[in-house]
């Protein structure tokens, strides 16, 4: 058994920064990922981190523009703490070295973003992930702190009480990919998961492949409440045939969208005549799918972004990469030509309930950076506001395992009999979501350490099992019915029927899930093994993305409903919650907090 | 590494079953040789090796008849020859889009990332042939340590450290960033030590990247000329800047056009001008 005080699972953004807090907090801390550091998605993001650094700009506006992007189940102490904490965060990175874009008198470039009413969006070229990940990667070498990289963790190692807020966490369960060691990580203090987004719930994403939403999945098993699941960003402006990004500074500079009478169709059809291109997300997003429904689109699949008017130098000086990465994937000079995009799967605005502190329900278990739902996005995160988050929430969860006191935190967090406003859902499924039998990622034990290793026991187990079995289905084919499934029904636009037959299929793939098997017999390196446990996964995000969509009545931010064309702030201004409940999943409803500082955010009607 | 491997000789129900599996997977490769996937199907040749299946103990080639798909890269071709044919074939990827820095291969003769290699755009685009990073310890099929690149990383002290922690956001001339911009790209992917004969030959260069990462640091006006001796001292070093021979190969594989061989000639002029100083 490896020990630490504080076990960090994943080495993206988040899981870096929440090491280097735990770290500067005098914790002995480890960090273990399934990939090396380096290799995570952050390193994808271009577009920039919101921080109100700049005179005429203040952490209030941030958190208004926040909360109103998130169409008002934002809440308001997650937003508030996230643009206080911001400005700060920022220039620590900067001190840390990271290159920021810079204006001609040296300070720190910032750019309009879509949804914010200044131009806060901080930024390192149209490559800021890069930029940021590698320099907390470099923190993190400097402080000599341990990294266990290509450790693929399957499980959190949570005690067996009966309610899941009883339930503590010492540590979890990895396995050495590299050479098949299956171990105990005991978290004498803490264990933070920060496994990154779930974009292989989509076959057409901006995310990584692996994006399996590990986190998700293993939290919920170990009793957490997911949160908010059917709020998914789809980006506005992914390249057709792979789903790579053209990031939203594209327009942020000024690139206009075009459809294929070579309209500008965000003004001429209405969607957004303020801010016409640089609308929120969901609202673009729903403007081009429409654009294509109606016969508007090019080759009725895409439309065109187009920066040819920017100019070549300011195009070199702030997008470079967006050249980049049209030429090496999709094969067009963004230079001589408009770019083909269309929506795609990007951000889960949904995830682990935590609060702000990065604690989830159970004693010792954390959750940051996008597998996280503190939940600061609400129905839709702002573009800038992940990166930002994960430096935020990282650092507070990092710093909280550690031992430092954070005062009270005002957002609740697990199903408790004295919680205020609880509702129980009414909403029947299909067919019965969760566990085909009775399990529980539970595990008995007398002491910390006998608790890790039951853990450990139970997961050589399955493991074993899962290289054992001779032949079955190979865990590729129910993925793909789960991303097609999902992509088809369960995307931009959404109805109640498209949504049951997903969760039809899901109930399918879990079904055939139980006969998987893995031909690859090696124990070194065998990826085959680790994407059939990421599978499972999958099925388990897919299946809570589908039921809270069909919960949600309404069309709220990212969520659109065909039968339900209204918010209703009077029923929904609530969050979805779905708790894993020993297999058998219930799902419920919490109040979003809408009381702030020194304000209260009354919903109003979201123009752009 | 584990380096156990499954003896086929005993009549132990576990090495049976494995040496059961081992058959099946054979077949499926007979399988996935038939073409039924298109006249103009690619043949994807890949190298094969695992210390611990008997009949992958020896590397060898397998192939594969990958659909030719407008704009496929070999990424792509190989996600596909795995899904489709072979659950077992092994390698790196996360990203798709040329930033992990995770497949670096070896492609037709070349390092490459697989993500960002168009197979129309190879050289031969009927046969492509695949391979682990050469002059790197491989450990299963197209995976290999990259331990070692890492260690040569952290040689160089790759981080920002000002003999002054700052206060408040330090000023930066955009002059001055743009000096250090293409050094700033470097995914770590190895391409470029795999391509070197320098470092084929002397395992404890530091390598193209790793100096690339002192580059960066060296020439960033933010840290101070305190620092910067430091830095200096570190990559003049037995095994570092001056073993480079100028040949370019480095420069040229570089998935992120970083012009590498300059950055290490630029390098030694420092190394230069700060010899003389102290004379
Ligand atoms: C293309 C793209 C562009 C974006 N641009 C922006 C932007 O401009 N601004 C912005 O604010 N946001 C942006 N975002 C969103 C933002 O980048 C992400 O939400 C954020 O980087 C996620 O960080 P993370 O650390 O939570 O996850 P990741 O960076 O995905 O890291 C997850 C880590 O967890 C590890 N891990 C996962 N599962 C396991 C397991 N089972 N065991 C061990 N380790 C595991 C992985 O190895 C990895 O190290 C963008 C996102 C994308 C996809
Ligand atoms: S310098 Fe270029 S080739 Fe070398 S590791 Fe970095 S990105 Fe790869
Ligand atoms: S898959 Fe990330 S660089 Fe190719």
């Amino acid at each position: 058994m490896y020990e630490h005080d504080v076990i960090v699972v994943g080495g993206g953004g988040a899981g870096l920064r929440a090491a280097i807090g735990a770290h500067e907090a005098g914790a002995d801390v480890a960090i273990v990922t399934k990939l090396h550091p380096v290799r995570s998605h952050t390193g994808a993001a271009e577009g920039g981190i919101n921080a109100a650094l700049r005179e005429g700009d203040d952490w209030e506006l941030h958190a208004y523009d926040t909360v109103k992007g998130g169409d008002y189940i934002t809440d308001a102490p997650a937003a508030e703490t996230l643009a206080q904490d911001a400005p700060d965060n920022v220039v620590q990175l900067e001190n840390w070295g990271m290159p920021f874009s810079r204006e001609e008198d040296g300070r720190m470039s910032q750019r309009p973003f879509g949804g914010l009413s200044f131009p806060r969006t901080t930024y390192a070229g149209a490559e800021t992930g890069h930029h940021l990940l590698h320099t907390l990667y470099e923190q993190v070498v400097k402080r000599g702190i341990t990294v266990y990289d290509e450790w693929y963790v399957t499980r959190v190692a949570v005690s067996d009480e009966d309610d899941p807020n009883d339930r503590e966490c010492y540590g979890c369960v990895a396995w050495d990919i590299q050479t098949g060691e299956i171990a105990g990580f005991r978290g004498r203090e803490g264990t933070i998961l920060a496994t990154g987004g779930d974009g292989q719930v989509f076959d057409h994403t901006t995310n990584a492949v692996a994006n399996t939403a590990d986190g998700i999945a293993m939290a919920y098993r170990a009793g957490v409440p997911i949160e908010d699941m059917e709020f998914v960003q789809f980006h506005p402006t992914t390249l057709p045939s792979t789903g790579v990004l053209i990031s939203e500074g594209t327009r942020g500079e000024g690139g206009i969208l075009y459809n294929s009478e070579g309209e500008r169709l965000m003004f001429e059809y209405g969607y957004a005549t303020n801010d016409g291109e640089l609308a929120s997300r969901d609202v673009v997003s729903r403007g081009e799918l429409t654009e294509i429904n109606e016969g508007r689109g090019v080759d009725d699949e895409y439309v065109h972004l187009d920066m040819r008017h920017l100019g070549e130098e300011r195009i070199m000086d702030r997008l470079e990469n967006i050249l980049h990465l049209a030429e090496d994937f999709e094969g067009v000079d963004g230079l001589e030509n408009p770019m083909p995009v269309k929506p795609g799967h990007h951000y889960e605005m949904g995830g682990v309930e935590t609060n702000e502190h990065g604690q989830t329900c159970i004693d010792g278990l954390y959750a940051v950076g996008e597998v996280a739902c503190v939940s600061v996005h609400g129905s839709n995160r702002l573009g800038g506001n992940a990166l930002p988050e994960l430096l935020v929430f990282g650092a507070r969860a990092g710093k909280h395992a550690a031992g430092e006191d954070l005062g009270e935190p005002e957002i609740p967090v697990g199903k408790t009999a004295d919680a205020e406003g609880i509702e129980e859902s009414d909403v029947d499924f299909p067919v019965e979501p969760g566990a085909l039998a009775a399990s529980s990622a539970a595990v008995s034990g007398d002491s910390p350490e006998e608790i890790v290793e039951t853990a450990r026991e139970a997961e050589t187990e399955r493991i074993e099992r899962l290289l054992e079995k001779e032949e079955g289905v190979n865990h590729a084919e129910v993925r793909s019915k789960i991303q097609k499934s999902m992509t088809a029904n369960v995307n931009v636009f959404r109805e109640e029927s498209a949504i049951e037959d997903a969760l039809e299929t899901i109930r399918e793939a879990r079904e055939e899930y139980q006969d998987v098997y893995v031909a690859d017999t090696s124990r070194t390196f065998n990826t085959d093994l680790q994407h059939t446990i990421e599978t499972r996964n999958v099925i388990d995000a897919a299946e809570t993305i589908a039921m809270g969509a069909l919960a949600r009545e309404e069309f709220r931010g990212a969520h659109w409903r065909k039968e339900h064309q209204e918010r209703r702030d009077d029923e929904w201004l609530k969050h979805t919650m779905i708790s894993w409940n020993d297999g058998t999943p219930e799902l419920w409803y919490r109040p979003a907090l809408l009381e702030g500082e020194n304000q209260t955010y009354e919903p109003k009607e979201r123009h752009y | 590494m584990s380096t156990q491997t499954p003896d086929t000789d005993e009549t132990d129900p576990q090495a049976e079953r494995m040496a059961r599996k081992e058959e099946r997977a054979a077949e499926r490769d007979e399988a996935s040789s038939k073409p039924d996937v298109g006249d103009d199907a690619i043949t994807l040749k890949v190298f094969r090796y695992d210390p611990e299946v008997a009949d992958k103990q020896e590397p060898r080639f397998d192939t594969f008849h990958v659909p030719r798909e407008p704009g496929i890269t070999v990424l792509d071709a190989l996600i596909y020859a795995r899904d489709t044919y072979d659950s077992s074939l092994t390698f790196r990827h996360s990203c798709r889009q040329a930033v992990c820095g995770s497949d670096a291969l070896f492609i037709n003769g070349s390092q490459r990332l697989g993500c960002q290699t168009q197979v129309a755009d190879l050289n031969d685009s009927d046969t492509v042939r695949v391979e682990p990073l050469p002059h790197r310890e491989v450990v299963k099929d197209l995976v290999v340590d990259m331990d070692h690149f890492y260690d040569q990383m952290d040689a160089v002290e790759p981080y920002f450290s000002p003999t002054e922690e700052p206060d408040g956001e330090q000023l930066q001339s955009r002059e001055n960033r743009e000096k250090i911009k293409m050094s700033t790209r470097c995914i770590w992917c190895g391409a470029c030590m795999s391509s070197c004969n320098v470092a084929a030959g002397d395992n404890q260069y530091l390598g193209p990247a790793a100096i690339n990462k002192a580059y960066r640091f060296y020439f960033d006006e933010r840290e101070d000329d305190e620092r910067q001796e430091e830095r200096l001292q570190i990559i003049e070093q037995e095994h570092g800047v001056w073993r480079c021979q100028t040949q370019f190969s480095c420069t040229t594989v570089c998935p992120k056009d970083i012009p590498l061989t300059e950055h290490i000639q630029e390098l030694k002029r420092e190394a230069v001008k700060s010899n003389l100083k102290f004379w």
